[in-house]
């Protein structure tokens, strides 16, 4: 996967986060959220941001999805400057945030009819095969709530696919599920960021999960929130989180972050 | 088992009116203080044939829908309005809080002097009846909305009226369906309440039908009437509050009662 990275020596980053930071107000005063914080990304590439919480990470993800503004610094995605949300960079959140009032193939729909130039018979096409993708194909006309976990975030994975985005921003997608469905997605959303050549962003606070997830790790430490290290994950895909070749990318990685917080922090 | 529930509730209700009927003539009770139930019976029969009961029925049941229905079309904008906007929040969502709190039977002396004795004075009634439970319903849904939602629409392309009608609107819908059924409950009761306080020179309602039972001593009439206004209560409720809100169940997952 290296020859990705060579690669992009010589063509523009798909995603530049120039010098951006942003700091929020709290009861116990200002917190530097994000300090001078830059970052490329490339086409197709798959970058794990982690770090302890509270180092700015999923800010930097809602920054870079639009939904917030930095105070200073500048986001653009293919040179132009990112002013709001937008259908080229799809959310997926820790919560799958599916709309329950909808059923399986009318949320996977949703950014689907809010996309031009599609006709209506296009648009359930394209559901349609996003969740077949997912393995969902069946569940299309469930209700939300009669589905696992699992389930859920698979259909929150097509609905986020579905309008076609450039880059995917996962926040803690796979979070609050279980451990041996987070191990079976972890596979299924490698195969598909292979076969749909997305940008993907994401961002968690479990060190294996991103050695496995990712082309890059990128590393955060908090007050302030900042980038101290990137790391290339060289281990050929589709990667196993239980494969003992990740081990020592997670040492370096876990020695690292003790080197900038006081290993409290720490999370997994 | 469900068939024997069934069977055993039919049998306890023909039970309960055996016994009125049989209380009432072995005790002798004087027919305006307590008529037995085939006299009420007799009433109901004769009331349908000759027209007054389906009249009175037509009657109040275009004054509470046409005012229901207003009261629809001000409310649930109202509240979507308040949740949005702190000028509307701090002004009408407050007088709505107060007014719901009003019984909307006491607005009748008010608008029989703005409006008469017409059915707008009926309609008013039952609009202040719907409106103030409604707006605060709605208010208290949209407001209570998870923001997830919002940002996972937002990041998909929705905006503006798209969110409102797309998003907000049906992620509010349980709370507004839980307003409109409070909304219902008052129009229902307040309208009943103003057509015994007042006579309505455009039409007779079952309250008045009811008034005039008591002015002629005829209690076979007032509890005749009564129980139509009882069926009529239930059957709204059952017929169309009950499946929109086992549909809702379904849909949402909400655990069931």
């Amino acid at each position: 996967m290296s020859n990705i990275h060579a690669e992009l020596e010589n063509v523009t980053a798909k995603l530049v986060v120039d010098d951006v930071s942003k700091t929020f107000n709290s009861a116990r005063g200002k917190v530097e959220a994000l300090k001078n914080v830059s970052l490329k990304v490339g086409e197709g590439e798959f970058v794990c941001l982690v770090g302890p919480s509270g180092c700015g990470k999923s800010t930097l993800l809602n920054l870079v999805a639009g939904l917030d503004k930095p105070d200073s610094g500048t986001i653009k995605v293919d040179d132009t400057p990112v002013s709001g949300p937008g259908r080229d960079r799809m959310v997926m959140f820790q919560e799958h945030a599916l709309f329950p009032w909808l059923d399986v193939f009318d949320n996977v729909l949703f950014g689907l009819k809010l996309k031009p130039n599609l006709t209506n018979p296009e648009r359930k096409e394209v559901a349609k095969f996003y969740l077949h993708l997912v393995g969902l194909e069946k569940f299309a006309h469930s209700s939300i709530h009669e589905l696992s976990g699992g389930m859920r975030q698979r259909v929150a994975l097509a609905r986020s696919l579905a309008p076609n985005p450039r880059i995917l921003l996962m926040d803690e997608t796979f979070g609050a599920l279980d451990a041996l469905t987070r191990e079976q997605l972890y596979g299924e959303l490698q195969q598909i960021w292979q076969k749909r050549k997305k940008t993907i962003i994401f961002v968690t606070h479990n060190i294996r999960e991103a050695v496995c997830l990712g082309d890059r790790v990128v590393l955060f430490s908090p007050h302030p929130g900042r980038i101290v290290n990137t790391f290339e994950i060289d281990i050929p895909r589709l990667r196993d989180i239980n494969d003992p070749a990740l081990s020592p990318y997670t040492l370096e990685i876990t020695a690292a972050l003790k080197q900038h917080t006081d290993g409290r922090e720490v999370a997994e | 088992m469900k068939a024997r529930r069934i069977l055993f509730s039919v049998a306890a209700f023909a039970a309960m009116l055996l016994i009125w009927e049989f209380a009432v003539r072995s005790f002798d009770f004087a027919e305006y203080m307590l008529p037995p139930p085939s006299e009420v019976a007799m009433y109901l029969w004769g009331a349908v044939c000759d027209l007054s009961l389906p009249k009175a029925v037509w009657v109040t049941g275009k004054r509470l829908f046409t005012g229901y229905a207003i009261g629809l079309c001000i409310g649930i904008p109202t509240g979507m309005l308040c949740s949005r906007f702190n000028i509307f929040k701090d002004t009408v969502g407050i007088l709505a809080l107060g007014l719901q709190a009003l019984p909307s039977v006491c607005w009748v002396p008010l608008a029989i002097m703005w409006f008469g004795q017409e059915e707008s004075a009926m309609l008013f009634v039952v609009v202040m009846g719907t409106v103030w439970s409604l707006i605060l319903a709605t208010q208290h849904g949209v407001a209570n909305i998870p923001p997830i939602y919002l940002r996972a629409a937002s990041t998909m392309g929705s905006r503006g009226f798209h969110t409102w009608l797309h998003v907000i609107a049906p992620a509010a819908l349980p709370s507004i369906i839980g307003g409109m059924k409070q909304g219902w409950a008052f129009a229902w009761r307040s309208l009943m309440a103003a057509e015994i306080y007042v006579t309505i020179l455009t039409g007779f309602g079952l309250g008045q039908l009811l008034h005039y039972g008591r002015e002629l001593m005829r209690m076979d009439q007032v509890i005749g009437v009564m129980c139509v206004v009882i069926a009529i209560g239930l059957l709204i409720d059952k017929a169309v509050f009950s499946p929109i809100e086992s549909n809702l169940r379904k849909r949402w997952g909400i655990s069931s009662d």
